[in-house]
Formats: structure tokens, sequence, C-alpha cells
């Protein structure tokens, strides 16, 4: 049997479906965390090098990789809803926008905090970092710039732009370490392999997939909000027992 | 070396989980709390609404 996933495009099927899919993504990521940080604290060795700071990037690679990653889809459906002019799209870019840039937020400063003991500095203008910090910027300007503007539609279409050119970004935070001297170290794990621990590995993937899930949670709750707030006016709104009650 | 740095290096697990994960779980928990405020006004406000267009 075929399903028709363009029924699934318009707010009033979605704000179903994500009501359902929200309890089971954020028990999986409530349970993917816990497995996760067990094996990052208490399976993983100690690193000879850099001791037991470099715990910290459990949660800082998987923050970093998540705040690029969101603030491609956040693109991509802003860009979906200027071309398209799909409602759904521009609320999904709306309600991705505030978890990336609390992503951005986790990564920056986790980074700070593995720095201080490993480079003897919170900060440093490399150019992982500073491209970092400008994809935080980026995120704040979509919210300041769709929130300043009243009429949903025409903020959407002007923060969309802003979201679009901003993806420039994300290759460039990326290809940092290989295009320029940095401080940052370059990737560990390539596809030629990793000198990495298994367990060290394990504890990351499932720390990544952890965040993602939670990501996915929140971001479809937010956005439950946003289509009851921008459809109120309409009649299948009134229908909905949350709304009876 | 500051008093800081000396704490780190002798407690790095406190720094790590205190400094890294709480802050990153704290920022989830606001970040849920703030969506579940954001369900209850928007439905507060379309209750109100109702209620206002029934009175009208």
């Amino acid at each position: 049997m075929a399903i028709n996933w363009f029924k699934y495009s318009a707010p009033t099927t979605f704000y179903g479906l994500a009501g359902k899919l929200i309890p089971y993504f954020a028990v999986s990521a409530v349970v993917l965390f816990v497995i996760g940080l067990y094996i990052g604290f208490f399976v993983a060795p100690t690193d000879y090098k850099q001791g037991e700071f470099y715990r910290i990037i459990f949660i800082h690679v998987a923050a970093s990789i998540l705040s690029m990653f969101l603030y491609l889809v956040m693109a991509g459906y802003a860009a979906l809803g200027l071309i398209f002019n799909t409602r759904l799209s521009s609320m999904m870019a709306t309600a991705i926008a505030p978890t990336g840039a609390l992503f951005a937020v986790i990564s920056l400063w986790t980074g700070a905090l593995w720095g201080k003991p490993m480079w003897g500095a919170w900060w440093v203008w490399d150019a992982r970092l500073t491209s970092e910090l400008i994809l935080l910027f980026l995120y704040l300007g979509f919210i300041a710039l769709h929130a300043s503007i009243d009429d949903p539609r025409r903020a959407d279409r002007a923060s969309a732009l802003l979201a679009i050119v901003g993806s420039v970004n994300v290759p460039i935070i990326y290809f940092s370490v290989k295009w320029w001297n940095t401080l940052h170290q370059g990737s560990t794990i390539k596809l030629s392999g990793t000198s990495m621990h298994v367990a060290m590995q394990q504890a990351m993937f499932i720390t990544l997939l952890a965040c993602w899930l939670y990501a996915i949670a929140v971001v479809l709750a937010r956005v439950r909000s946003i289509i009851l707030e921008r459809e109120r006016h309409t009649t299948w709104i009134n229908e909905l027992p949350e709304v009876k009650q | 070396m500051n008093a800081l740095d000396i704490w780190m290096r002798e407690y790095p697990i406190t720094y790590v989980v205190l400094g890294s994960y709480a802050f990153a779980f704290i920022i989830f928990a606001i970040e849920i709390a703030m969506v579940r405020h954001k369900r209850k006004i928007t439905l507060a406000q379309i209750s109100m609404m109702r209620e206002a267009e029934e009175v009208e």
C-alpha cells in the first residue's frame, strides 16, 4: 500500500502526526543519553594525553555536528517555503532555529571548557571557533529578523533569505581545519579509519544519536505550538480536543 | 596558575561533569520548559479568542 507522504506536508495532518511521534523520540533520546554517558564515563578509558578532560567531546562533538546540520535543515525548509510557498516548511524552519542556536551555544561553551586545560585559553580567534561563533550569530539573526516582522508570511520570506545566504558558513566551519592552519584539531574519524578507542567511538555516536532524537522531539513540540498560533482562525483548530477543553 | 586551574586539574571529572554535561542538560531543561510554556499560552490565547467570539 502506497503512503501519500504529501498528506503530511499540510499542517492539519502534520499536527496530529507530530503529537504521536514526540514521545517515541523523547524516550529514545533519554535512553540513549543514559547508555552513551555510561559508556563515556565508565567504560571508555582515560586518554593518555588529555586525561579525563577528553570526556567533554561526547557532548561537544554531538552539539557541534547538530548545530551545523540543523542549520542546513533549517535553510532547506526555509528554501522550500520560499520557493513553493508551503506553510509547514516555513514553520519548521522557525521551529528549528532556537534548538540549533542552543546547540551552537553548547558547542562553544564546552569547547571553551576543553580549551582551557588543553590550550591554556578559554577562547582563541581560531578559524573553527570563529566560524562556529558566526553560526550562532546567524541563528540569532534569523530568530530576531523573524520576530521583528509582524506579518508571519513576510517574516518567513525575509528570514528564509538570511538562512539560505548564511548556509555558506556551514562548509566553512567544516573545512576550516583543512583550509587554514588552526589550533583546533582536524577530524579524528576519517573514511580511512580512526585511532580512537572503540568505547570512545560508541559513546560519541550514541550521544550524537541521543542529541538528534532530542532535537527532533523538541522541534516537533515547538512546531505544534507554531501551527496552533498561525492556524488559530481556522475551523480545524477549534475542533481539536485540547482547544475544546 | 590561578585557583581554578589548580582545582580543574585536581578534580577533572567534576570539572567535566559540572561544566559541560550539567550545563548542557540545564539548557535542555530550559528549552523543554519554554516549549511547554509556549504551548500552554498558545492554547490559553485560543480559548480566550473562542470565548470572545461566543460572547459576540
